[in-house]
């Protein structure tokens, strides 16, 4: 049985290891608060930005654009948002692995993968896997997520799509529905899709463009990608947030669960001291008689 | 046909104002335009400028770049990436802005990159300017 002394030492320690989770907890609850409503905020703008392109597609139908334009899918680029940090559970790993595990099935038999991350962690799983084709890693853009960064990337991807160095663009990210469930999701980025139940959202409207359908569409289209990264990135980071709340809040459980199992086991070797340091006092005792 | 507009101002970073008002002229890339109730459906592409509405017999304005707008029944949806109502603008850092734009202008070529963002940029400072000098009026 160990000693006194050293279950002491143990105790202390957990102790000590909670009130660093305790404080992560609190922290990132702080945090998840505000991404939460950054999230909420954009919503409205991407859903509204949805309806008036659903509204517009009908209307233009002979017309076609760079990211309208669909090849035969050869190469893909896969774009995964992971967090820089670790510490949230199973958030960074879960989703690299689910990108290892479309790179490896394959399942729409691309001739070639590529793989951009944004976020340190992602990076750190997956470059020691072998076959992943890593060409571009985005670090510290989490913590401070503005539209200008989003409008960037979102150049940069379009670029890469016109000039036909891909044929599809993938976005993986965790989808924030709440703070115990990120739901890792799957977006095509480019060629552009129609967002889902765009039957409901056509309206049917006979609308007035100005200066044309064209133009407006290409300019919507542009900015639909901007929108989707930024709405993308938020997700992310409210779902970090929430994970690593989650997380550290279960460390801070188990440390408690922890810390009274080991005081039980203090409290039974210092009964076991008395009773023997007891019994050595009544032998010594009758042993005078 | 209601006499009043329904009009809702929205940007990446959330909504920035939801009102009656009775008209809307905004900046339209093919010049400016306005809306009154009653008007057909339409969808306009915006350019960095002035926007305003009547609300109440006094009207306010807003600096936006930019974005569209989308006018449906009566309703009025304006889309842009930013919106920075006249009471808000910090005068002083828009002119800090026009400053420096203007310099950098002066050193660029209008072939590089850098010319186009320092011209938008000019341009949203003179906006903010003229738009911070409707205050209180």
């Amino acid at each position: 049985m160990a000693s006194l002394k050293d279950i002491k030492k143990r105790i202390s320690s957990v102790k000590n290891t909670q009130q660093i989770t305790k404080a992560m907890k609190m922290v990132s609850a702080a945090k998840l608060r505000r991404a939460q409503q950054a999230v909420l905020a954009t919503r409205p703008y991407a859903e509204k930005m949805g309806v008036i392109i659903a509204n517009l597609v009908p209307q233009v139908k002979e017309f076609s654009h760079p990211l309208l334009t669909e090849r035969p899918k050869e190469r893909a680029l896969i774009l995964l948002l992971t967090g820089d940090r670790g510490l949230c559970g199973g958030f960074n790993a879960n989703i690299s692995k689910a990108v290892e595990i479309f790179v490896r099935t394959n399942p729409e038999n691309f001739q070639h993968i590529d793989i951009a991350i944004i976020g340190r962690k992602g990076n750190d799983y997956l470059k020691r896997r072998s076959g992943m084709n890593i060409v571009k890693v985005y670090e510290n853009i989490t913590a401070d997520i503005n539209y200008q960064t989003a409008a960037l990337l979102a150049e940069e991807l379009s670029t890469a799509y016109t000039e036909e160095k891909y044929d599809v663009i993938y976005l993986y990210y965790n989808n924030f529905r709440s703070v115990i469930s990120q739901v890792i999701t799957r977006i095509q980025l480019l060629p552009v899709t129609m967002p889902e139940g765009e039957d409901d959202l056509y309206t049917g409207v006979d609308y007035i463009f100005e200066p044309n359908p064209a133009e407006v569409l290409c300019q919507l289209l542009a900015k639909n990608v901007e929108v989707q990264i930024f709405r993308a990135l938020l997700e992310s980071r409210a779902s970090e947030q929430g994970a690593r709340m989650t997380s550290m809040d279960s460390a801070t459980k188990n440390a408690s669960e922890m810390i009274g199992k080991l005081t039980l086991m203090y409290n039974r070797a210092r009964q076991a001291a008395i009773t023997t340091e007891l019994m050595e006092i009544i032998s010594g005792a009758e042993a005078i008689k | 046909m209601a006499d009043k507009l329904k009009l809702e101002m929205v940007t990446p970073y959330g909504e920035i104002l939801s009102a009656e008002v009775d008209d809307v002229v905004a900046p339209g890339v093919m010049g400016e335009f306005g809306v009154l109730p009653g008007h057909r459906s339409m969808l306009a592409l915006l350019q960095v400028g002035e926007f305003s509405y009547l609300q109440k017999g006094k009207r306010n304005y807003v600096a936006v770049n930019w974005g569209y707008v989308d006018v449906d029944q009566d309703r009025v949806t304006v889309m842009v990436e930013t919106a920075e109502p006249a009471d808000i603008i910090d005068l002083e850092r828009a002119k800090r802005a026009l400053g420096r734009a203007e310099e950098a202008l002066k050193k660029l070529t209008d072939e590089e990159k850098e010319y186009k963002l320092m011209e938008a940029a000019l341009a949203r400072a003179l906006i903010r300017i003229q738009v911070a000098s409707r205050r209180g009026r």
